[in-house]
């Protein structure tokens, strides 16, 4: 089913639910020794969020209400694992279908759900949130993130001995990006100056049509060998994994261990957006294949044998039928944003051109006398 | 007392970065060879030596890299200084200054300021081999979000690096690589004038000729050898090419009736374009002949054997000039 099945890849969460450390890389399994039947609560709690955000988006989009949606369907694990395994002062550069990653920082979902609207390009703080706006050209985010961690390096962040001071970064990107130079030079730069981020490539296995081989003669986790990037594959529909292995490495990045790449191995179950019609270029049964490799359900079998009850899936249901109303409900009462401010943002200091223009567009705005 | 330095304009923004550097430590220089050669035309020379590899260092060759790092420093609170070593070297940054550099501020809705100054030496007649002699500021002053700039003397050299860096947006410093050995009075105490207004540099009441960079000095030549001839040129030095200070061209073609651009860049869809466009439409009535453009050919830049050929200089001037005139 998959070209990449025989490449070694950290998984604690079989398909099946069963959990085992690995003897090979018990060296993460001590971060799922410190996590509490809350953090797992949370863990599930955020992946349903994430996948009933995801569907009721959809249904958005197909009202009319979104001009694009771009599901995340099927990478909740690889997402909210590594999301939580982000640390306070950290910074995520993301790339556009990290939702799950929002989630486990705070960012308004209707912020998402604004920009794909389009009332903004995506208008959230990015320092108040630590996680940074999407980047929507492929790999470009990568490089900033990778600037962003030298920075911190320069600032001498890094290893301080005192762990609340110390800062990492993570960035996102899929498959797809790894093709692109940005990527390359990403690694390249990283590893040159030894700074503090994690590369999360999730390799969701398709780039629109085009299957991960058309990006890659070897697996993506040795992609920054080359450069001086070791890298690590996960299973990354196991949430567990995915915590794990993303706060081991990003706690070695604050200690000072320079860069480092995690392929997370997953499947968009979804379309590419809701543009797309993956029916044209795969099949039923890869997608079924992966439909029985589902991470909310292999982490609902192990959430259940350990003795989480019935109550607590009831109460998860119903409270993304609550947020389903309500961000259909805040998407209804989106208001188109004033013309003006197209203009305001451009630059930080005056310009006179686009004030100019500003100006012509009030005068033949108002010269419609506010009937057009 | 002011206090007077004569240096070329190499020397000019060499000081003008170690000032910018002294003063601010967040102010940080990179890009190819900068570091301990200082640069291929040695304009960064000896910052490595005085404050060291944390604040002056050499980047991959990689000049995506060295703009889209420049991009996540700028969001870390630095003031990152890029060097593209040379004007047609600079295509492989190109998506990261248009689409990312250009409209972070627009993008995060002014969360995100970019004091990001990326130096380009640009220009010919130098003799150098392909890539190293254009002037691709058009495909720049095309994109939102950026500002251009360009000095023409070392005055405005050592003023106007320091004015860009403390720019909370992204400016395009525009070197005019062939007059970096050319000098002139600095003055060390006081900046001349603002950023991006443009200067008469030289008065005179029949023909306006609007120039930048290097052609500014070439434009000057042909403005003397005009006295000859009894023709008083007034010469525009724009210094910003985006944006283009119009109020003073407009001025000053509203005096004279006639506007003549220099510039070396291919004169389609050019700055010189915008300024012509421009001009007919606010100047239309004061016009008493067509804005005429000088500038290179819309052809690749060619061997050096033939540059002399296609860039502009004092005759191909003065026979704009002619032609104006003669309306």
């Amino acid at each position: 089913m998959n070209a990449n099945d025989s490449v070694p890849m950290v998984q604690m969460l079989s398909p099946e639910g069963d959990f085992a450390v690995p003897k090979n890389y018990a060296e993460y399994g001590s971060y799922i020794e410190r996590l509490t039947e809350e953090d797992f609560l949370k863990f599930y709690r955020d992946m349903a969020r994430c996948r009933r955000f995801d569907n009721e988006a959809t249904a958005l989009q197909r009202q009319g209400q979104l001009g694009l949606w771009i599901p995340a369907v099927g990478q909740e694990a690889a997402q909210i694992g590594s999301g939580y395994a982000v640390g306070h002062n950290d910074h995520i550069f993301p790339s556009y279908r990290e939702h799950g990653v929002a989630i486990t920082h705070g960012v308004e979902l209707m912020s998402i759900l604004k920009m794909l609207r389009g009332v903004n390009h995506g208008g959230w703080n990015p320092d108040e949130t630590r996680f940074h706006l999407y980047g929507i050209v492929l790999g470009s985010q990568v490089l900033h993130a990778t600037g962003y961690a030298m920075g911190v390096k320069f600032d001498g962040k890094v290893a301080t001995g005192n762990k609340a001071e110390d800062l990492a970064v993570i960035s996102y990107f899929g498959d797809g990006a790894t093709a692109e130079g940005d990527i390359s030079e990403s690694f390249l730069f990283a590893a040159n100056t030894q700074s503090p981020i994690v590369f999360f490539c999730q390799n969701n296995q398709w780039a629109i049509s085009s299957p991960t081989a058309s990006q890659t003669r070897v697996p993506l986790y040795r992609r920054g060998e080359g450069f001086g990037v070791p890298g690590i594959r996960i299973d990354g529909n196991d949430v567990l994994a995915s915590y794990a292995v993303t706060a081991k490495h990003m706690d070695d990045a604050r200690e000072g261990a320079g860069p480092y790449m995690i392929e997370a191995l997953t499947y968009r179950i979804g379309a590419h957006t809701s543009s797309d019609d993956p029916t044209k270029y795969r099949s039923d049964e890869e997608v079924a294949y992966w439909a029985a490799r589902d991470p909310l359900k292999r982490f609902e079998t192990f959430l259940r044998r350990q003795g989480i009850g019935e109550d607590f899936f009831q109460e998860v249901e119903e409270a993304g039928e609550k947020l389903a109303a309500e961000i259909r409900e805040a998407t209804f009462a989106l208001k188109t944003p004033d013309m003006e401010d197209m203009f305001k943002y451009v630059y930080s200091e005056p310009h006179p051109v686009i004030d100019e223009q500003l100006d012509w567009l009030k005068r033949y705005e108002a010269s419609f006398g506010g009937e057009n | 007392m002011t206090n007077f330095a004569d240096m070329a304009i190499a020397k000019a923004i060499n000081a003008g970065l170690r000032k910018a550097m002294s003063e601010d430590s967040k102010v940080l220089v990179f890009g190819e060879d900068v570091a301990q050669l200082g640069g291929v035309f040695r304009v960064t020379e000896g910052l490595h030596a005085e404050f060291g590899e944390s604040r002056i260092f050499n980047s991959p060759i990689a000049e995506s890299g060295i703009v889209g790092t420049a991009i996540g420093l700028a969001m870390r609170g630095y003031r990152p200084v890029a060097e593209i070593q040379f004007d047609g070297f600079i295509f492989p940054a190109f998506d990261q200054i248009t689409t990312q550099l250009a409209k972070m501020q627009n993008r995060s809705e002014g969360y995100h300021k970019m004091p990001v100054v990326i130096r380009v030496p640009f220009g010919g007649g130098i003799g150098a081999v392909e890539h190293h002699s254009e002037s691709p500021e058009a495909y720049f002053a095309h994109t939102a979000g950026l500002r251009l700039v360009s000095p023409s003397n070392p005055n405005d050299a050592y003023w106007m690096i320091q004015q860009a860096i403390r720019s909370n947006d992204p400016v395009m410093f525009f070197e005019p690589k062939r007059r970096y050995w050319q000098k002139g009075p600095v003055n060390l105490d006081t900046p001349p004038q603002d950023l991006y207004s443009a200067r008469v540099i030289r008065e005179g009441g029949d023909v306006t000729i609007a120039t930048y960079g290097p052609m500014v000095h070439t434009s000057l030549q042909a403005a003397e050898i005009a006295v000859s001839e009894g023709v008083n040129i007034e010469v525009i030095d724009l210094r910003s090419l985006s944006p283009i200070d119009f109020p003073t061209i407009i001025e000053s073609v509203k005096k004279t009736g006639r506007l003549v651009t220099v510039s070396e860049a291919p004169n389609s869809f050019s700055v010189a374009s915008e300024i012509s466009a421009r001009i007919t439409e606010e100047c239309f009535y004061h016009l008493q002949a067509p804005v005429l453009r000088v500038g290179g050919f819309d052809i690749p830049y060619p061997a050096a054997k033939l540059e002399e050929i296609y860039l502009p200089d004092a005759d191909r001037i003065l026979e704009a000039v002619d032609r104006s005139r003669a309306y």
